[in-house]
Parts: C-alpha cells; sequence; structure tokens
C-alpha cells in the first residue's frame, strides 16, 4: 500500500467533485499534490489514477467546456457521484445485516462488506448483531450461500458485463471435455448447485451448465457488452425445465410393509397387497425412467417393479450390473 | 492484517469514512475503528491524511476540517466528500441476490420489510441494481408443508420449547422420532435446515426441513446442554470425523455426479473418464443403498465387508423378481421393448439430462 498514491487518488476525487466546469489534465496536475514534473512519466501516472478510480465506481466524466477546446476535461457530477438519500426502519435495518452475511467466504462477500459499509456511511445502523423483538428475522436465521466453484468469479463478471465466454465442460456422461462458447445470461443456484444459462454459440441453441463440471479456466472471448439477453428469457426457468422432466409417468411398486418411507411419501396410493401378505401396493408418479430405476434400486430387496414393464426391466439391468 | 490492503482499498475506506461521521454529527475513535474493522492507530491515520488533504490551484485550501479529540470525532468541513460513493454494480447485487432469496426463505412470516428493503435498494442503487435480476437462487421445496414447519421451528425458537420430530432416513430407508432442543434455523445453498440439540443422539444435529414427517412443537422447555456448539456453516456442513470408515468407490463417467454430490476425501482421475473415489462415513449403509442405485456405474472397492452387503443386497433384490415372475406368471423379459427405449435415451446423448438424484440421500 502506499501512502502516497492513496493522497494522490483522495485528492483528485475532491478536486474533481468540486468543479463544476471541466477541468484539464494540466489543470488537475496544478491543483492536486503528488504528480511529477515529467510530462511522460505525469500521463502514464494519470491514465492510471483515472483507470483505478473508474474501478472503484466513481463516475468520472470526460467533456469540453467549449466546443472549440483542444483538450478534453474532466470532473465528477455530485449527483452522479452521490449515493441517493436512503433511510431505513429498524426493521428493515436488521434484514440488511443477515443479508450482508449470507455471502460470508463467498465470491461476492466483499462486495456485500463493501454497500454494508457505504450504507453505514450513510447513516444506516445496520448492526448484524442487534436482534430485538420486533426483528423480522427471528433469532437463529442464518442463511448462507457459497460459492466453491472456480468459475463463480469469472462467469458473475462476465453475466454483469454481457460478455462473451468460453470454457472446456464435462458434460454428464462424456470422459472428454468440450470447449464451448457461451453467451451466459444469468448464474443460478437451485438445489444448492450453481448453473449458468445462456446461448450457446457452437449448438445454436439456449443451454445450461453446471459450474462444478466446468474443467479449466473461464476465458473471455469478446468485448464488454457483446451479448445481448433477449426480452423475457427467465434464466431461473431455463434452469428449472432443464433439471425436471414432468411427472408423467406412473408406476405400480410392491414395497414392503414399513420400508420404502421416501416413495410413500410422494405416493398417490398406498394400499396392502392383498395377494402378498407383509407388502403394500404403493402407486406413484415419475418423470425420467433412468432416473427412477436408479430410485427404486437404492431400496434393494424392499421394493419390487411391478408395472410398468420397461421400468421393471430396468430396474433389473440396473441390479444385474451392481452384481457384475 | 493491513498489509494486503491496496492503496484504492484505503480509498474506498477514506471515501466513505467522512460521511460516516457527518451522518452521525460526532461519533467514538473505538466505535468508528470497530465498524470499519480497522484497530483505532489506523484509524487515527486515516483522520490525520484526511485532514491533510490540500488542492493548490486556483488558491490552496484544504477541502477537509476534522477533530478527534477526546476520543469523539467531529468532521466540520467535508466540502463535497459528505455522502458516500453510490453503490457498484457488484455491491448492489451481492446484497440484492442475498434479499431476494431471504424472500424465499420459509419461516419469515414478515416479509413486508424484505419487500420494503430491496425497494429501497432498487431505488438507491439505480442502474447499479439491474444485473442482479441476472442472479438467482432458488430455496427448495418452498410448499406449504415446509413453510409451516419452518413456521414452527421458528415459533419454538422464540419461545424456547423443545420439538418432536418424525424425521427421514434416507440411508436407512427410516422414519425415525427423535426429540429436538432447537438452536437455529439456517438456510445453506437455499436449503433449510433445522439445527439442534438431538436427545436421541446427543449431539448437535442438522435436520433438512423436507425430510420431516412431522413436527410437533412440545410443552417442555428446550436446554441444549452447554457443550452444543452451533456447526460453523462456514466451514462446511459435514466434516467427517477421523472414526468414520474410508470407503473406496471407483465410478464410471456416467457415476461421475457421485463426487459433485458427496463430499469425498479425495477424487483421483482413472482412464476413460473414470473416477476413484474415498469418502468416509459413520454408517455405511447409505453407501450399499448408493451401489444399488448406481448399478454398473460405480463399484465398491473397500471395505470388502461393503462389498459382500452389496452384493447380498444386489442377489435378494433380483430373487424377488425371479419369485415374482414364477408365482404370478409375470414374463420376466420385456428386452427388445426396453432396449430400443434405453437406447434412445442414451443417443440422445444430451448434457441437459442429469443421471444424478435430484433427492439423494445420506446421513452423515
Amino acid at each position: 500500500m502506499s501512502k502516497r498514491k492513496t493522497e494522490r487518488l483522495l485528492g483528485l476525487v475532491v478536486c474533481l467533485l468540486s468543479t463544476r466546469r471541466y477541468l484539464t489534465a494540466e489543470q488537475i496536475r496544478e491543483a492536486v499534490p503528488g504528480y511529477p514534473e515529467q510530462d511522460d512519466l505525469f500521463k502514464r501516472m494519470f491514465e492510471r489514477d483515472k483507470e483505478d478510480l473508474r474501478d472503484l465506481g466513481v463516475p468520472l466524466e470526460t467533456g469540453l467546456n467549449h466546443p472549440f477546446d483542444d483538450d478534453p476535461g474532466y470532473r465528477i457530477r455530485q449527483q452522479a457521484y452521490e449515493l441517493p438519500e436512503l433511510r431505513l426502519e429498524a426493521d428493515e435495518a436488521a434484514v440488511l445485516g443477515l443479508a450482508a452475511r449470507v455471502w460470508r467466504r463467498a465470491e461476492l462477500a466483499g462486495a456485500a462488506a463493501g454497500a454494508l459499509l457505504k450504507l453505514r456511511a450513510a447513516g444506516i445502523d445496520a448492526d448484524p448483531a442487534a436482534s430485538d423483538e420486533n426483528s423480522p428475522v427471528p433469532p437463529g436465521i442464518e442463511p448462507r450461500l457459497g460459492t466453491p466453484e472456480p468459475a463463480f468469479g469469472p462467469l458473475w463478471e462476465a453475466v454483469r458485463d454481457r460478455r462473451p465466454v468460453t470454457f472446456s465442460y464435462r458434460a454428464a456422461g462424456r470422459s472428454e471435455p468440450q470447449r464451448r462458447e457461451l453467451e451466459p445470461w444469468g448464474v443460478v443456484n437451485r438445489h444448492g448447485r450453481w448453473y449458468v444459462a445462456g446461448w450457446d454459440r457452437g449448438r445454436n441453441d439456449t443451454r445450461v451448465f453446471r459450474l462444478s463440471r466446468i474443467a479449466g479456466p473461464v476465458k473471455f472471448c469478446g468485448p464488454a457488452g457483446r451479448v445481448t439477453v433477449p426480452d423475457g428469457a427467465d434464466v431461473r426457468e431455463l434452469v428449472r425445465d432443464w433439471d425436471s422432466a414432468p411427472q408423467e409417468h406412473t408406476a405400480l411398486l410392491r414395497v414392503r410393509a414399513g420400508a420404502g418411507v421416501g416413495l410413500r411419501r410422494h405416493a398417490i396410493s398406498v394400499r396392502p397387497d392383498a395377494e402378498a401378505p407383509g407388502w403394500d401396493l404403493v402407486t406413484t408418479r415419475f418423470g425420467d425412467l433412468a432416473w427412477f430405476a436408479d430410485y427404486a434400486a437404492w431400496f434393494g430387496p424392499d421394493v419390487i417393479v411391478l408395472d410398468p414393464p420397461d421400468l421393471r426391466e430396468a430396474v433389473i439391468r440396473h441390479l444385474k450390473g451392481a452384481l457384475a | 492484517m493491513t498489509a494486503l490492503v491496496t492503496s484504492t482499498e484505503r480509498l474506498q475506506r477514506l471515501l466513505a469514512l467522512v460521511p460516516y461521521v457527518v451522518s452521525r454529527k460526532s461519533v467514538g475513535l473505538a466505535e468508528t475503528a470497530a465498524a470499519f474493522g480497522v484497530s483505532e492507530r489506523e484509524l487515527v491515520d486515516d483522520l490525520n491524511l484526511l485532514w491533510c488533504v490540500e488542492l493548490r490551484a486556483p488558491d490552496p485550501y484544504c477541502p477537509i476540517d476534522l477533530s478527534y479529540e477526546g476520543g469523539e470525532i467531529v468532521v466540520s468541513q467535508a466540502e463535497s466528500m459528505g455522502r458516500p460513493l453510490r453503490l457498484a454494480v457488484d455491491e448492489a447485487s451481492a446484497l440484492l441476490v442475498a434479499l431476494r432469496m431471504l424472500a424465499e426463505v420459509p419461516g419469515l412470516e414478515d416479509r413486508s420489510a424484505l419487500s420494503r428493503l430491496i425497494a429501497k435498494l432498487e431505488a438507491a442503487a439505480g442502474e447499479a441494481a439491474a444485473v442482479s435480476a441476472q442472479v438467482a437462487v432458488q430455496v427448495d421445496h418452498r410448499d406449504d408443508e415446509a413453510e409451516a414447519y419452518a413456521a414452527q421451528v421458528r415459533g419454538a425458537l422464540s419461545s424456547g420449547r423443545r420439538v418432536h420430530l418424525r424425521y427421514y432416513v434416507p440411508g436407512r430407508d427410516e422414519a425415525t422420532e427423535r426429540d429436538v432442543d432447537p438452536m437455529r434455523l439456517l438456510v445453506v445453498e437455499g436449503r433449510p435446515y433445522l439445527e439442534g440439540w438431538c436427545l436421541r443422539a446427543e449431539g448437535v444435529r442438522l435436520f433438512r426441513l423436507d425430510r420431516v414427517l412431522r413436527l410437533d412443537v412440545l410443552d417442555v422447555p428446550a436446554a441444549p446442554p452447554a457443550e452444543a456448539q452451533p456447526v460453523d456453516v462456514d466451514q462446511g456442513l459435514f466434516t467427517p470425523s477421523p472414526d468414520d470408515v474410508p470407503v473406496v468407490l471407483e465410478l464410471s463417467v456416467t457415476g461421475r455426479w457421485v463426487a459433485e454430490y458427496y463430499p469425498c476425501e479425495s477424487v483421483t482421475d482413472l482412464e476413460d473418464g473414470r473416477l476413484r473415489v474415498v469418502l468416509r462415513t459413520p454408517d455405511t449403509g447409505w453407501v450399499r443403498r448408493l451401489a444399488l442405485r448406481l448399478g454398473e456405474d460405480g463399484r465398491v472397492i473397500s471395505p470388502p465387508s461393503l462389498v459382500a452387503q452389496v452384493h447380498d443386497a444386489a442377489t435378494a433384490a433380483l430373487a424377488n423378481y425371479v419369485v415374482l415372475s414364477l408365482d404370478a406368471g409375470v414374463r420376466p423379459s420385456h428386452a427388445a421393448d426396453t432396449t430400443s427405449r434405453q437406447g434412445r435415451r442414451v443417443d440422445s446423448g444430451r448434457e441437459r439430462r442429469l443421471p444424478a438424484p435430484k433427492e439423494d440421500g445420506h446421513d452423515w
């Protein structure tokens, strides 16, 4: 950390905030202490400083005071700089503290902390520990989000800046990862897993990818602003459709009395099997046959598929596979 | 700890420090240092730096005037720095995504504070709020049942009562009955859990609300013992114990999802995209079921006792079908039909359909 640089940047912000006119680089150099004498050194340093301020989100404006001016000038408009007036009720502030803790130790933790700092600076007391009787958050509620996948950071940046990306992806059931080029529309967490949805340039279609199956780095393959999210594109819906098959089939199962608790929970009907004492007949719905065959096998000798025949055969083949 | 703070990070702090004091008129050094996560010494350095800011042209002047005599900070002149910088896109998104997730958490009876706050932040963040709509977290099973259980847990937490659970353990395919002294309602990765002292297990346990079959709030005060330490959710929910049994599994390409769903001690790539994983578990019963579920896509390598159990369970399950087909005259094979259907499914080769379970069951 360089104290001199901090001082110089701070001076630059104050200087540009307090001017209404655009100040040229030369005027800035005269006003703000800490810039070097040599022109080329100054130029390089000033360029870097501008970039640093923009990275922080400081709205640095460039413009001319008169149409005939030669050099562009700079200023920061107070209104564009300032966080607008914001007043929170006590119950809203309590929720804010909780929200800021959600990302703890995850990719956006620093951003959440930064936001909280600015809101505190605006006079809001979001004390995470404060939780009184009138708080809308009951004591002991602790939501957390993690982003263990290294792909989350670059994909979030790509979505934020609307940039296309490329990565290699190991699709389910494929041994070799494949190169994919994606215009990312959004990132979604469903059932605790992160997904990215968007337009797959190679497949010419919408696609959903699991972040945990991305192998190696995610690279940008185009400039910011190149991705357009179509109107009405709902990334949550895309991921939901990808993840769940409609429950359009019906299975009839013979389930040992007292067993198959998980199957019985979502059954349409359960009745004792007159032909097999000690067993029940369970009727239930399922979506994907292969998935449901796997699930039925989980219960081992406690569940027998009676119908449909293709499900029954799939389970038998499955069990034989476990023996092989 | 400050060694890693960059110039721009310190600048961010300085830009927030002035409005922090201005909005409070005067505020103590210790309190401010705590709010900014710095030592009092570092804070005094910051204040001195702010006080020293000087502009030389057109006329020299010092835009910021402040004092911290007697440990009370007062800013008497702040120029244009009296308000904090507006929220950056990352900052607005981090809060808004978290808040929208909270709005889906079961058990929050009063969501009005949440929606009011979301509206205020969206208004204050302006354009920076727009991108946050592209990141979403869905909370599982926000059905009426989970909602009702979460509300009961919430009630039990605030009134300090014990609860009785009928709880499903998929790994043993059992509905268990237990009394639990609730400690917290956790929502981790969009999935709600009750954390509490389980009197049956004599330990702190996490219960997934979507596996609760029934919940009664008892007329007994909850009294978790002093040794009941909350789980550090930031360290991951499942920490294997050294006493746990190591299980070695080999997975085919189709079975690789196991390494994503279960916390593995080690994952080794084999040829053809296959994997060898080592799991640690106090109860190998669920691994036996997992092996049946995997079929030819997974094989238990050790311990040998588990290999034998998988074999016995598969044999017994297959015997059911043989007996059944003899008894009831069901023809044992519809092989032709099945193969074609299966063939189509596999050939379509879509990366979209996961072979993975949606509600994978295990009990750690």
